[in-house]
């Protein structure tokens, strides 16, 4: 079942519709197919998760667009909040 | 479209037909209330300022208070003034018949001779005013008469997701039929500056708005403050949403994909019609307030975690994507716009349905601001007061 939605097809964070937890299954849409990766942390709802691996200091997108840069390396399924993203590096 | 509306000698038109009391000073503002709650359905307008502000403040207070009378929604208004303030009898009219000729009536506390005798002549000064605005009656108006205020708070993640989208794509729909959207809140732009440029309908409208939103930022990083570390709020925060950026480009949303036709100051008055920009704070009643101030006549206002905010002249529409929200928080919210998260209905039915909501309001229908009586008044500064 649909969980997770993928703003825009560039994007590295999907944004889930429900919450969550270690070892769930995150399914979104990409490029008009279902995607699936596993939840490497718990995600609450509305949170971002990330859809494949960021390397510390790389621009994320969501809508497309930058909304800041990774603070850490982040892993595919992995909660993306305050402790890996952040404005300024 | 057509609604049924209030069309005013002074050519603008409203949704509401309210008489108006104005403290013309905070020290009259208990005064001008006690009038006010002796005349049923009289609206109190709550004004914080009035003297002691060092002259960039004091017009810009000058620009709001007198905008907000000139709303086509107000038929008329009684400033009670204190006597001694900075802003006197004569620069009040001036200022407010400058944009409008309806019917304003000054007393001041001091030249009546006290609380008792000012309350006595107010109440008879609004009660005619009352009776006199009875007698307008709603005609037939077009929706490209509207301006809608669009403003957002307590966002969440959901607020970019839903219910600033489908705002986007009322924004559209209306300006499509001719009216006018403003968005405002430029701290909240901070991160989508690049985006706004590529949208200004010329070149020179697209660099103002890149111009004012970098001005913005620098302001605060000039006074030493970073405003990324204080925006997003941790409300904000703990719903989901990490930086600015990402608040900001869910936040202008709400102006769908039409071009910007005009960027205006705070509180100016919006003489075009289109999609605009407010350079406003992103202190959500400020905002709300001057936009209304500009001539907006109804506010829709998208929040994810909730808000009761709400205006004295200017039905204020609660719009949400957070079901959970909608559901716990149903007396101060209006339209739930969830069904696109969950793919019941698309972004461009509920669009079409939120303009529906906004016309029947616009035809009279309550929100649930106006239902609860929700007012609220804030009117920006520059410095703290003199």
């Amino acid at each position: 079942m649909i969980n997770a939605v993928l703003l825009n097809n560039d994007d590295m964070v999907a944004t889930m519709t429900s919450a969550v937890y270690l070892g769930n299954d995150i399914t979104f849409i990409m490029y008009g197919k279902t995607m699936v990766i596993k939840a490497i942390s718990n995600v609450p709802i509305y949170h971002k998760v990330a859809v494949r691996a960021i390397e510390k200091g790389e621009a994320i997108l969501k809508y497309g667009e930058k909304i800041g840069y990774a603070t850490a390396d982040i892993k595919e399924g992995e909660h993306v909040h305050t402790q890996n993203l952040s404005s300024r590096l | 479209m057509k609604f049924n509306g209030y069309k005013r000698s002074d050519g603008h038109v409203g949704i509401r037909n309210h008489v108006v009391v104005l403290p013309g000073v905070i020290c009259s503002s208990s005064v001008a209330k006690k009038i006010a709650d002796k005349v049923e359905d009289a609206r109190y307008l709550y004004n914080p300022n009035g003297c002691a502000q060092n002259a960039k403040d004091t017009s810009m207070t000058l620009e709001i208070l007198s905008g907000l009378i000139a709303n086509g929604n107000v038929y008329g208004a009684l400033i009670v003034g204190l006597g001694c303030e900075t802003i006197q009898k004569n620069i009040y009219i001036e200022a407010i018949q400058k944009k409008t000729n309806k019917p304003v009536v000054y007393i001041s506390i001091q030249e009546e001779g006290g609380i008792q005798k000012t309350v006595e002549k107010g109440i008879k000064i609004v009660t005619a005013l009352m009776e006199e605005a009875s007698k307008c009656e709603r005609v037939e108006c077009d929706l490209s008469d509207i301006i809608l205020g669009m403003e957002c708070g307590g966002s969440d993640p959901t607020s970019g997701l839903s219910a600033n989208t489908v705002l986007g794509n009322t924004s559209d729909r209306l300006v499509g039929l001719g009216g006018t959207a403003v968005l405002s809140e430029t701290p909240e732009a901070i991160g989508a500056e690049g985006i706004l440029e590529k949208r200004g309908r010329t070149p020179e409208i697209g660099k103002k708005l890149y111009d004012i939103v970098i001005k913005c930022e620098q302001s605060y990083l000039d006074s030493g403050d970073d405003i990324r570390n204080t925006n997003p709020s941790p409300g904000n925060k703990a719903s989901g949403i990490t930086t600015l950026e990402e608040k900001s480009i869910g936040c202008i949303h709400k102006s769908g994909t039409k071009p910007f036709d005009g960027v205006y100051e705070y509180g100016q008055m919006i003489d075009q019609k289109g999609l605009m920009f407010m350079d406003t704070t992103a202190y959500d009643v400020a905002s709300v307030v001057a936009k209304i101030a500009g001539g907006a006549q109804i506010i829709a206002f998208t929040t994810g975690v909730g808000t009761p905010v709400g205006n004295a002249i200017a039905p204020v529409i609660k719009i949400t994507g957070n079901h959970t929200t909608f559901t716990r928080l149903n007396d101060m919210l209006d339209f739930d716009t969830s069904e696109s998260i969950t793919g019941v209905k698309t972004i461009t039915e509920l669009g079409e349905e939120l303009l529906d909501y906004i016309v029947d309001v616009c035809n009279g229908e309550r929100v649930k601001a106006e239902e609860h009586e929700i007012s609220d008044m804030a009117i920006n500064q520059l410095s703290s007061y003199c």
